[in-house]
């Protein structure tokens, strides 16, 4: 056994499981582990729609979960919801609406947006309250672990964990660097 | 990135005995690293209770205990802080592992395990993770900004739970 010297990378590649915005073929993956109810990730979460604005097409964005769930009592069924709402094909629907009404997150709120998502209700709620994702939210979390991430949000790209700041011109850059890079 | 070694010789090495000592757990209660013999124990030193919360190492380990526990380690938090500190960081930060206090002599067994900052009066942010038999099995040193996050940890674990099984 010996020291990690190198940056912590993603141990489970990016996939048919995954939440994908853009197409496949683009240049440069983003992979986001974040959590629903973490301030840090409602921040970025514009900051990463205005990336996707400027890298357009060449750009492919990844979402999975990272529920700090001792620290954010509401994070783990947010980010169920959002498996149940993906599950009824509005995934990204559902992750934007939980970062811009942070605030609310209980269970009849999350129950609430569904519905006002157009989601089957009904469906939604027992996925919901039976945890019917809760296997896979696990999953994601475990394969954060297990690359490296360290705290929410955590982003990787193109499988590399980035250490260096997340506002809006580092990160650019960075996936800059990585677009030109063959 | 490179590990930043500022003890006198660095970090205590893969191979060399853990040096047992005993350290309060909490008001009026203490811990020896010798009781835990028979499994593995992780130690995490880190340097203060309190930093920001959603990067914060021990919040992480916090929510990784289920993990750590399938191979029966026993995780143990250590700074220079005292009980009384740990205590309230533990409640607000709902932690469900114990941290000891190298409070007094301060950093002793930070300076043991070669993982003191002399200058800045707190400790690395060091793990070792120590096998059944006492031994240290793997140490590594993170830039004192840097939380390293649980996969190594993960990895010697899993490493360690492979020798036990025949081959």
């Amino acid at each position: 056994m010996s020291r990690r010297d190198s940056a912590a990378a993603l141990t489970l590649p990016v996939g048919k499981r995954d939440h994908i915005q853009a197409p496949a073929g683009a240049p440069v993956t983003l992979v986001e582990y974040g959590d629903y109810e973490c301030p840090h990730c409602k921040r970025a979460y514009p900051i990463v729609k205005e990336i996707q604005r400027h890298m357009g097409r060449r750009l492919r964005f990844v979402f999975r979960n990272f529920p700090l769930r001792e620290s954010h009592p509401h994070a783990q069924h947010a980010a169920e919801a959002a498996e149940a709402a993906g599950a009824q094909g509005k995934f990204w629907e559902m992750h934007d609406l939980l970062f811009e009404r942070q605030f609310a997150l209980e269970d009849d709120n999350l129950i609430e947006y569904a519905g006002d998502l157009g989601l089957d209700v009904v469906r939604f709620r027992k996925d919901l309250l039976e945890g019917v994702y809760a296997p896979r939210v696990r999953e994601d979390f475990r394969s954060g672990v297990m690359s490296g991430v360290n705290g929410t949000p955590t982003f990787f790209i193109n499988g590399v964990r980035h250490d260096d700041a997340w506002d809006v011109e580092p990160l650019l850059a960075a996936l800059e660097r990585s677009a030109a890079t063959p | 990135m490179a590990a930043m070694n500022r003890g006198p010789g660095g970090p205590l090495a893969a191979g060399t005995p853990a040096p047992d000592f005993t350290l309060a757990s909490a008001p009026g209660q203490a811990i020896t690293l010798r009781q835990f013999r028979g499994r593995p124990v992780i130690l995490a030193f880190y340097p203060a209770d309190w930093s920001p919360v959603c990067g914060d190492q021990m919040a992480l380990y916090n929510e990784v205990l289920p993990e750590f526990r399938g191979y029966h380690a026993e995780l143990l938090g250590i700074s220079v802080d005292g009980v009384w500190c740990h205590a309230a960081f533990a409640e607000h930060r709902r932690l469900h592992f114990t941290l000891l206090s190298d409070f007094e002599p301060k950093g002793e067994v930070a300076r043991r395990y070669g993982v003191y900052r002399e200058g800045d009066g707190f400790t690395e942010r060091a793990l070792f993770v120590i096998d059944r038999d006492g031994i240290i099995r793997w140490s590594y040193v993170s830039p004192v900004g840097v939380n390293p996050g649980a996969d190594g940890i993960l990895r010697a674990l899993e490493a360690l739970a492979g020798e036990r099984t025949p081959a």
